[in-house]
């Protein structure tokens, strides 16, 4: 009857042209902020300004200072660069349960007699090799072996602890190289070394999960994997990857810890994971994967930091600390429901 | 019941149906995929909600606000998928709901009891009550499920497509329990593809077609098999298929003794350039199992796949989609779709490589190129950031389809692309598939609407029971030749012939 497709003509007046600019487009600076998740992230912000207004007002000499502020981001970077590992595993649909005690296991084993006799840069090699090691472990596990996540990581978890006291003794390994020592306490422009360190992974880690194909196939396994698989993504290997991912964050931060407590430890970092996870999860990301900004999830850790530190100037106890921790898991994680509840209908 | 309707977005499932079952009768209840059978009966269990009807229950207006109600009132529902507990013990799944009890505490004896006294009746004494029931095979859940039907001392039981998974042997035993019940009074609506059955245990037939009653109360026993394939067929909408492009250049596709243990056997053959090649057959006949088999989705047992003379490895999406294969799944929203993605990245999620600079995506191309294709599909709304979920069925399926037309395929594999697709977008999915084709896409269709691979494809493969038991032309055949050889009716050849020739 008709040659062309009838509903072409029907709807020729809305020519493609048209299309684009349908609304001004915001500026840049304000879309990769809205993208990187400070947008989606306002309550978290909303929280950190009051929490510093609290902080303003208890502790008026101690808390509002510049050293303060570089002890807040000193200790947050730790469990912030475990985070950043966490938070790609958990966008993309799985758990890592384990990245405390495989830092804390690749402490050790770059601050054994042994290694240190090597000097920095074999420590730090083995520190991210031992990381990269239990991630790419964790990850075959998981992908190829068909193990839930919650149990490889947690056998990972219960095996590197092990692992790190039978190498350890159960002692604290004492970091004599001074290339390492020096980390902690170097300071350029004032600022400590290791909240360049932080800044560099959450960097980086920004790029690759919003910039990369890397970032953008995480996002569409933990959204909906079989629909990646049948569009040609490699599910599995990008599976393995996310983990090992985690894992080198666990050799950075074995680093990091090692230098600032001048010790390796299989003491170290125990409960870290669920601070990482509890940071992730305030920050926005879902915990079934597929959504999540890393802004969030920083934002989350300095949100446990600054509470810690609150405490701490007001001298506190560590037990309602725990407690008011809890209580604003619950609290983000319900608000964030009520938000996303009024913007999908 | 009397003009029931029921609409889901984009879609009129049910648009008028009325259904009349007397007591102590088998009542069947016929239509072709998707004519709305399973709606209704969802409807009539209290799982679905109608939008305008009434629903009268021995004599009074009832309205079923959950499965919970329907229940009460006496009517139980065995569907197609099981909705048993494979966790549970058989007992513990025959009396789900209705544990017996004593202040709280269960007793499991009676509960085997009661199973094994159903069980027994079903003809099934050999199923352990304390089994799992995980354990058991398809067709010994199937008879968990009848017997937790007779548990409720329901008065009217429905069963979809109770035969599927039994052999022979138990089909018997299954009309044997359900001549006792209707010998006891009990109403039974019996949902079946297959037509012999029907002719033995069915008292009524009520036929559905495209969501409306179309012919009711028929007798089972003496209608004429030619009539009552006529009643399913006869559309009301005929849809305008754009016509084949002709010749069809060189062979480019081969399927060679495909086959996986328990799914399908033997599958082989070859679609050219240009050409489409669709594959007919009832839900569960291993057509989607052989499109997914193809595209490495799922690894093959026997046999292998050549694209343009190159052998696949077996079980490997990325090589199939490397060599230019692409695959529009079944399930659109659990296979194809990533919702709450901007439709730009589903569209670009296949091709991530090409917007890539060593792994690092720029972003103003990938969305000119997304907005290019989501616009020669004419995919509304016109914007490419709108995540998918806010898309309707016919506009999503055009998202997937448009992420093969970006990537560019060799050969595309279509798993149902219209279902649940409203008749607008229909009419547009057949003219691009048209047009992918007449670019020189091979094209392999599947779909259960019969007319739409006869007016789709240039040549027709009949899938029954995971074997190829016809290949021809489209020209060659109509739908009723097509729907004879979809259901196994060795009785109905002759008749179904007869109709078509009249």
């Amino acid at each position: 009857m008709n040659d062309q497709s009838p509903t072409s003509q029907a709807r020729a007046p809305e020519a493609p042209e048209a299309r684009p600019p349908a609304r001004p487009e915001p500026s840049r600076l304000v879309r990769v902020l809205f993208e990187g998740g400070v947008g989606r992230n306002m309550g978290l912000v909303a929280v950190l300004v009051l929490l510093a207004v609290v902080g303003v007002v208890t502790a008026p000499r101690t808390f509002p200072t510049v050293s303060n502020l570089l002890t807040v981001l000193t200790s947050a970077s730790i469990i912030g660069v475990l985070t950043v590992g966490v938070t790609f595993v958990i966008i993309g649909g799985g758990i890592d349960l384990s990245v405390g005690k495989v830092m804390a296991l690749a402490s050790v084993w770059a601050t054994t007699v042994a290694t240190q006799s090597f000097g920095a840069l074999v420590m730090i090699f083995c520190a991210l090799a031992v990381g990269v090691g239990a991630g790419l472990v964790n990850g075959v596990l998981i992908a190829y072996g068909r193990i839930v996540p919650f149990i490889a990581t947690l056998a990972m978890l219960i095996s590197a602890q092990g692992l790190a006291e039978l190498i350890s003794g159960r002692r604290s390994q004492i970091v004599t190289d001074p290339v390492i020592a020096a980390i902690a306490s170097t300071r350029i422009l004032g600022i400590p070394l290791l909240v360049y360190l932080f800044a560099v992974v959450i960097a980086v880690g920004w790029v690759v999960l919003n910039r990369t194909t890397f970032g953008r196939r995480t996002f569409a396994i933990g959204g909906n994997a079989e629909a990646a698989r049948l569009a040609g993504v490699d599910v599995r290997r990008h599976t393995v990857l996310l983990y090992v991912v985690s894992g080198l964050c666990c050799g950075i931060a074995a680093i990091m810890i090692a230098s600032l407590t001048t010790t390796g430890s299989s003491t170290h970092g125990t409960l870290y994971e669920l601070d990482a996870i509890a940071a992730v999860i305030i920050g926005g990301t879902l915990l079934t994967g597929g959504r999540g900004t890393l802004v969030g999830s920083i934002l989350g850790v300095l949100v446990f930091t600054v509470i810690t530190n609150l405490f701490v100037l007001n001298n506190l106890a560590i037990e309602v600390q725990n407690i008011a921790k809890g209580a604003i898991i619950v609290v983000a994680v319900l608000i964030q429901a009520r938000a996303r509840r009024s913007s999908t209908t | 019941m009397r003009g029931i309707v029921k609409t889901f977005p984009g879609v009129r499932a049910l648009d008028g149906v009325d259904l009349d079952v007397a007591a102590g009768e088998v009542h069947c209840l016929l239509g072709q995929n998707g004519a709305g059978k399973s709606t209704l009966i969802k409807v009539l269990a209290g799982a679905h909600r109608p939008d305008a009807g009434a629903i009268t229950w021995a004599g009074a207006p009832v309205a079923f606000g959950s499965p919970h109600a329907a229940d009460a009132a006496g009517i139980a529902t065995i569907h197609q998928e099981l909705d048993l507990v494979p966790g549970l013990s058989v007992a513990e799944n025959v009396v789900l709901g209705h544990e017996p009890a004593r202040l709280g505490f269960t007793r499991p004896r009676d509960a085997e009891k009661t199973a094994r006294r159903l069980l027994a009746r079903l003809g099934h004494p050999e199923i352990p009550p304390r089994r799992e029931l995980g354990e058991l095979s398809a067709a010994g859940q199937q008879i968990v499920g009848m017997a937790r039907a007779l548990a409720r001392d329901a008065r009217l039981i429905v069963m979809d497509e109770p035969s599927a998974v039994l052999d022979p042997e138990e089909v018997r035993n299954l009309f044997r329990v359900i001549r006792e019940l209707t010998a006891d009074g009990v109403a039974v609506v019996y949902i079946s593809h297959r037509l012999e059955e029907i002719r033995e245990i069915g008292d009524r037939v009520t036929v559905l077609k495209d969501g409306r009653t179309v012919a009711r109360n028929l007798p089972a026993r003496t209608t004429p098999t030619a009539d009552v394939i006529r009643l399913m067929t006869g559309r009301a909408l005929e849809y305008v298929f754009p016509p084949s492009t002709g010749p069809a250049g060189e062979v480019v596709l081969e399927v060679d003794g495909l086959g996986r243990a328990g799914e399908f056997a033997d599958v082989a053959f070859t679609v050219r350039a240009g050409e489409v090649v669709g594959l007919a057959g009832l839900v569960g006949s291993g057509r989607s199992e052989i499109l997914e088999t193809i595209y490495g989705a799922r690894r093959a047992d026997t046999g292998g796949v050549r694209v343009r003379g190159r052998a696949l490895p077996r079980g490997s999406v990325p090589a199939a989609v490397r060599a230019g294969l692409g695959l529009c799944p079944e399930e659109r929203k659990t296979q194809a779709l990533l919702l709450d993605e901007p439709v730009m990245r589903n569209v670009s999620l296949a091709s991530l490589r090409r917007f890539a600079r060593g792994g690092f995506l720029g972003g103003e191309a990938e969305l000119a190129d997304a907005g290019v294709v989501t616009a020669q599909l004419d995919v509304r709304p016109a914007d490419p950031r709108r995540p998918a979920r806010t898309l309707s069925g016919g506009n999503q399926q055009k998202v997937v389809l448009a992420r093969w037309l970006l990537h560019g395929c060799t050969v595309l594999l279509l798993d149902e692309p219209t279902r649940g697709v409203d008749v607008g977008a229909r009419s547009e999915i057949y003219a691009l598939v048209r047009r992918l084709a007449g670019e020189g896409v091979a094209v392999v269709l599947v779909s259960s609407e019969v007319p739409e691979v006869l007016g789709l494809a240039d040549r027709v493969l009949v899938v029954r029971e995971g074997r190829i038991v016809h290949a021809g032309p489209a020209a060659e055949l109509d739908e009723h030749r097509v729907l004879d050889l979809v259901m196994e009716g060795a009785d109905m050849t002759a008749d179904g012939l007869a109709g078509a020739g009249s």
